[in-house]
């Protein structure tokens, strides 16, 4: 069964045409989406198509609860803390980063598998939590404000002093702290990972403000051309990083 | 109920590299054929430009261009005592989905295997002995031999325009290739990278110590390439963003920059994106493919007649497709009986870490194939009688990224957080680096892959069960070859050097590579193999296999090369035997 | 100037114009009349119009877009109510060459018979043959869907006496045969002058302009004569003729409207047919009295400045630091008369909003530009532009964010 698939091109369509007066041509474009199912004659091709990041605005937490935020927000800036050279995570934004990830598809485990039974393996067989990240999260967090109120009479862990903050956090990392529940280990890891995520990525995403993160270890961002670069070796990059959106610094 | 459609000559599913290069063999043979792709379609400019191609966080953590575990997934089990969990989040592996597959977000590290990794069994019997090789070790020659080969490996690579050295042309030594590589009949399409720092430094404690090293043969081409179709890439720029994501700037080698562009025009094919083979249909013999039956993206049932099936849908859902469609007979590791399912194998990948005071390495300037390589202790390129196992891996000086979120290498006991973890990222981004092994991986009787009994896909089907651990030839090797590794890396002046060899038990959680290989494995024997030398299934010759589920036994080399060179190797037998005469074309 | 010329029109036809045209349209492979009108319309890209996305061949239905309202292409298939299998050859030639109907109606120059006017009417003749051949499509359009005023067809009688000027193609005998072939391929059923020849404010072409560059809406198509910095000065013929071929050519890329023009028409043509049309365009000259050219904007002007920091960012990975591009897969923008032109629509079209550049046999990549709106602010595109209209030997007018800005909002010529 031969196919008639038509002329390349003619998918989508252009037309112009002479008009009756002034300099204006009209144009008419097809209705065909680019995310044709069926592809034949000419690669699927509109403007518009294809998905860019939306910058993450500043503004009301979407996840986070006051107190949980302010939690947060007390613990990466003690996962990286600010030093004369470089900011600290809360102020280049790794609090807000993971709240906008915990409102998003990341927070609910979009896409992965989530279908029971859950039962635990092996170390070696990953992670089976029937938890999100967003549900760990609360959980963990109002664990945690449990145990330092009970800790440390009756304060909340943001109102711990830096030295007992690190203390809090090293015994959620190594023990003796559990949580009931969940594990309070896996909460450690979670947040350490989404702090560093927060810290690095691309500014895009909430976190890494002014490219702070990238400033500090000489990473030049959402460049894509070294060419000139590939045999000059053993001397430094003096560009300033850019990231996907924003004025080069 | 399912609706059938008009019937087609041939029906491809999965539009990966071997969907690709079959479909355009075949309509330019005259066939006409249809592409069923389970993913979307992808496109340079609008999939994955240069306008946002470089993230990090998006691609390599959140996988956005890889397939979703929901949709489908394996489970795990290291051995039989153990009951199989699902995988969950990628970790130790990343299967592709979308048109492009793999080719589109993979490395662009270009190998062919040796000649003697074709002839594993004998050549390893005839020089070691039988009892030299693990009881339990099930390794078999692949019926095809590296000169049979020969042609499509350059056929592939002339498609791709790789970039490399040869090392043997014709069977003489070309100085500055890899000298143990089998003769090839021409050099590479392109010239080899430039490299950056770390790999000449590399390259240059290698040759000290009496190795040969030579210029990674690199997917990421050299230089603006006119390829045999009329399709054009440009030159690699060393952006750093390569493998996990596709190529802003069609300088890596992909069905999207060497094929689709000349296939789409072809008025004899059509690809359906979007959606999902469920099945391949048999008639009442068993012995004949009548077509497939595929689910769309609104859900409808459809069924697609064709003379000829070729499944091109990558090794993991290969074998798992061979088991819901009841063709041919599944593995039972008890009996050692049955071959869909068996032989499967993995990759065996280890790193030295090392950190210097005074050297600049620009980790960011990098690109994904780049990198200088020494073959001296790969297959069995050495003797290993004194070394009491075998199988051996390249050793190589890659530069692939220096992203900072995963990228970043303090020295082993630098606190995890906190201000000293900060000033050691700080102070060790540009002066740190990080060289691997690459090592094979042998098929053992007790890796396999069979139909779990517990879990389910969305539309109800069992999960593929993987039951797979390191065996302890595959651990002594590693640790030889880190060691050889460390030694060259030492030379290179560090202050601080880490070996980390491969350890077991084998971890799902942890990226090592996604070259899954083996369970349905090519060969002589329809008793110990589902495919003939011409992957056509031993049981259904309208049916042809592509992909490493053919390989018996995985080497110490990235696996496209291979799998490209035999998707052309079968498409000529299916064009020049298969057509004339369909029906098997090996006799036992 | 029309009238003289519209009378002596049909004389010089028969006099002149048929020896040296069709004596090449002789050459062309297939003898009888309806293989060579296929290759004619070809030649004049009828389908483009004719032909609907998804339509039937050559039945119309194809909306046009005016500021005045739409027109709707007719059904020029051989049924004898909806299309014109009714029309005489007499009829056919008649619209063709004076833009009146079967029944004495007046078309729009939508329909560019002030091009056609010059097509032979033994090449019309073969391209009723050809369209005779099509599967006649019994679904009538109308084609007139302008609002009052303009929808009185009879309002192009004086529209024709200002604008238009009949007559076949007249050879020039002092030139060669390949310049007359190009001349009459170019002016007349190529119609070439219809986007790139500019318009008075009728919407007629403007005089002693030919091909001196038009503003389309949100596209410029650019001056083909050889002007070295905005037109085909640096072009050699056969750069124009793998251009029109290929889609690629004089380091510049055939993309938006004019992708269409080389997919469905130029890039089947005849090799001879090709080099004749770049023989003709090499031959216009540039305008004696242009202004001057601008002096390039100096490097160390902050424009540049924060445009060259731009543009190693975000363009160089695929345009070079040097703007050389790539053959056959990234524009030059180094000497490119789009990147220097006075009228900025299509390379902010393209900057903005992205594109792709067309397949053809020869060069089936078809590579896609990213859109850039979405990612760069105005001031930071209107740098960009400044800087590669000034770099590389480049020298053109600095872009302002206002044009970026307005840009914006115009629709895209992206196809």
């Amino acid at each position: 069964m031969r196919k008639n698939s038509g002329r390349p091109g003619q998918s989508r369509r252009q037309v112009l045409g002479e008009l009756l007066a002034g300099t204006a041509i009209g144009l008419v474009l097809s209705s065909s989406s680019v995310r044709a199912r069926i592809i034949a004659g000419a690669l699927p091709w509109a403007p518009g198509a294809g998905s860019a990041p939306t910058p993450v605005q500043p503004g009301a937490w979407q996840y986070f609860t006051p107190e949980e935020a302010s939690a947060v927000e007390a613990i990466v800036d003690r996962l990286i803390p600010p030093d004369p050279q470089t900011p600290g995570g809360k102020d280049v934004g790794c609090a807000v980063f993971i709240d906008r990830q915990l409102a998003g598809p990341y927070g609910s485990a979009q896409g992965l598998y989530m279908r029971p039974p859950f039962m635990d393996g092996t170390a070696q067989q990953g992670a089976q939590s029937p938890l999100t990240p967003a549900q760990r999260y609360r959980q963990a967090l109002a664990e945690l404000d449990k145990y330092c109120r009970d800790a440390y009479v009756g304060k909340s862990f943001a109102e711990l002093t830096d030295d007992q903050k690190d203390k809090v956090l090293g015994a959620l990392e190594n023990g003796p702290i559990t949580f009931e529940g969940s594990s309070a280990t896996a909460f450690f890891q979670q947040v350490l990972t989404n702090t560093r995520e927060g810290f690095f990525a691309d500014p895009v995403y909430g976190g890494n403000r002014d490219m702070a993160a990238w400033k500090m270890i000489g990473f030049p961002g959402a460049r894509y051309d070294y060419r000139d670069w590939i045999e000059r070796h053993n001397e430094p990059y003096p560009l300033p990083p850019v990231g996907i959106v924003g004025k080069p610094a | 109920m399912a609706r059938t459609l008009p019937a087609t000559d041939v029906v491809i599913i999965g539009l990966g590299w071997t969907g690709s290069i079959l479909a355009q063999e075949l309509t330019g043979a005259g066939l006409n054929v249809v592409a069923i792709e389970r993913g979307p379609w992808r496109d340079t400019s609008t999939d994955f430009p240069t306008t946002y191609a470089q993230d990090e966080l998006r691609y390599h953590i959140h996988h956005d261009l890889f397939l979703r575990p929901a949709q489908q997934t394996q489970t795990f089990r290291n051995n039989p005592s153990q009951t199989a969990l699902p995988i969950r989040t990628w970790g130790s592996f990343m299967p592709p989905n979308g048109v492009g597959g793999g080719g589109v977000h993979w490395n662009g590290q270009t190998w062919r295997f040796l000649p003697s990794d074709f002839q594993l069994k004998t050549h390893l019997t005839q020089r070691y002995g039988a009892k030299f090789l693990p009881p339990d070790m099930t390794i078999q020659d692949w019926g095809v031999s590296y000169d049979d080969l020969e042609p499509y490996y350059d056929k592939f690579e002339y498609l791709c325009g790789t970039s490399g050295k040869a090392g043997n042309i014709k069977g003489q030594k070309q100085a500055g290739g890899n000298p143990f590589e089998g003769p090839r009949s021409r050099d590479y399409p392109t010239p080899p990278q430039k490299q950056p720092y770390a790999p000449t430094l590399f390259a240059q404690a290698a040759t000290e110590l009496g190795y040969s090293p030579f210029p990674q043969p690199s997917g990421n081409l050299s230089q603006a390439y006119t390829n045999p179709y009329g399709v054009k890439l440009g030159p690699c720029t060393f952006c750093g963003f390569c493998e996990w994501f596709g190529c802003g700037n069609y300088s890596k080698a992909s069905p999207q920059t060497t094929i689709l562009p000349a296939l789409v025009r072809r008025s004899n094919f059509e690809a359906r994106t979007e959606c999902e083979v469920t099945r391949i249909n048999l008639d009442d013999s068993g012995k004949r493919a009548t077509g497939v039956t595929y689910v769309d993206a609104s859900g409808e049932e459809w069924e697609q007649p064709a003379q000829l099936v070729l499944l091109c849908a990558f090794q993991l859902f290969n074998v798992h497709l061979l088991l819901l469609s009841g063709i041919g007979k599944p593995y039972d590791p008890s009996l050692g009986e049955g071959v869909i399912g068996r032989n499967y194998s993995y990759q065996v990948t280890s790193g030295v870490n090392a950190f210097f005071d005074d050297k600049n390495f620009n980790p960011f300037v990098a690109s994904g194939a780049i990198g200088m390589v020494i073959d001296d202790f790969n297959g069995d390129n050495f003797d290993h009688g004194p070394q009491g196992f075998v199988g051996g891996g390249y050793i190589a000086a890659a530069q692939t990224n220096g992203r900072p979120i995963l990228g970043t290498l303090t020295p082993k006991g630098t606190p995890k957080w906190g201000a000293a973890w900060k000033e050691a990222v700080a102070k060790n981004y540009l002066s740190s680096y990080s060289a691997a092994t690459h090592g094979s991986c042998y098929s053992y009787r007790g890796a396999y892959l069979d139909l779990d009994p517990t879990y389910t896909d969305p539309l109800g089907r069992k999960l593929m069960r993987i039951t797979f651990d390191f065996n302890q030839n595959e651990l002594k090797m590693s640790q030889f070859l880190t060691d050889r590794l460390a030694d060259i890396v030492q030379k290179m002046g560090p202050r601080q050097l880490e070996k980390s060899p491969r350890t077991g038990p084998y971890d799902i959680s942890i990226y090592q590579t996604t070259h899954t290989c083996g369970g349905a494995i090519m060969g002589s024997d329809p008793k110990t193999s589902a495919l003939n030398r011409y992957l056509q299934n031993w049981d259904v010759p309208n049916l042809f296999v592509m992909g490493a589920s053919a390989f018996p036994q995985n080497a110490g080399y990235n696996p496209t090369g291979t799998v490209g060179a035999l998707a052309y190797w079968a498409a000529d037998a299916i064009i020049n035997q298969y057509l004339k005469s369909p029906g098997p074309l090996v006799h036992v | 100037m029309c009238k003289r010329f519209a009378r002596f029109a049909l004389l010089a036809a028969l006099a002149c114009g048929w020896t040296a045209v069709p004596a090449r349209a002789q050459d062309q492979p297939a003898a009888d009349a309806a293989s060579r009108g296929k290759y004619i319309a070809t030649l004049g890209d009828c389908a483009a119009c004719h032909t609907a996305p998804g339509g039937k061949p050559f039945a119309g239905g194809l909306v046009i877009e005016t500021p005045f309202g739409n027109l709707v292409s007719a059904n020029i298939t051989p049924d004898p109510k909806a299309g014109i299998g009714g029309w005489s050859d007499d009829d056919f030639v008649r619209a063709m060459q004076r833009g009146i109907a079967d029944d004495g109606t007046h078309l729009y120059p939508a329909m560019p018979y002030p091009a056609f006017t010059q097509v032979t009417r033994d090449d019309l003749l073969a391209l009723k043959a050809y369209l005779a051949t099509i599967e006649p499509v019994s679904d009538a359009v109308e084609t007139n869907r302008l609002p009052f005023p303009f929808s009185i067809r009879a309002g192009m009688i004086a529209w024709n006496l200002l604008n238009f000027t009949p007559g076949e193609f007249k050879p020039d005998p002092a030139k060669s045969d390949d310049w007359n072939r190009g001349a009459y391929l170019v002016n007349g059923l190529g119609h070439c002058g219809t986007c790139h020849t500019p318009k008075n404010a009728m919407g007629g072409d403007k005089s002693g302009q030919n091909m001196a560059g038009a503003a389309l809406q949100g596209w410029y198509a650019p001056p083909l004569h050889n002007d070295a910095r905005t037109g085909l000065g640096t072009w050699s013929a056969d750069d124009i003729v793998a251009y029109l071929k290929t889609g690629w050519g004089g380091g510049q890329a055939a993309s938006g409207p004019m992708a269409l023009v080389v997919a469905d028409s130029t890039s089947q043509l005849s090799d001879a047919d090709l080099n004749a049309m770049a023989v003709y365009l090499k031959d216009i000259a540039a305008p004696a009295n242009a202004p001057p050219a601008p002096a390039p904007l100096a490097q160390g002007d902050p424009a540049m400045q924060s445009g060259l920091a731009l543009y190693v960012a975000n363009c160089a990975a695929c345009h070079t630091q040097s703007g050389d591009g790539t053959a056959g897969i990234f524009p030059a923008l180094a000497k490119s008369p789009v990147v220097q032109a006075d009228n900025t629509a299509t390379l902010l079209d393209v900057v903005l909003n992205g594109g792709h550049a067309v397949a053809t046999d020869a060069n089936p990549t078809a590579p896609g530009m990213p859109a850039f709106g979405w990612k760069l602010s105005d001031d930071q595109v209107a740098a960009l532009l400044t800087y590669i209209r000034n770099d590389w030997g480049n020298a053109a007018s600095a872009v302002s964010s206002g044009d970026v800005q307005k840009a914006r909002t115009r629709p895209t010529a992206a196809n």
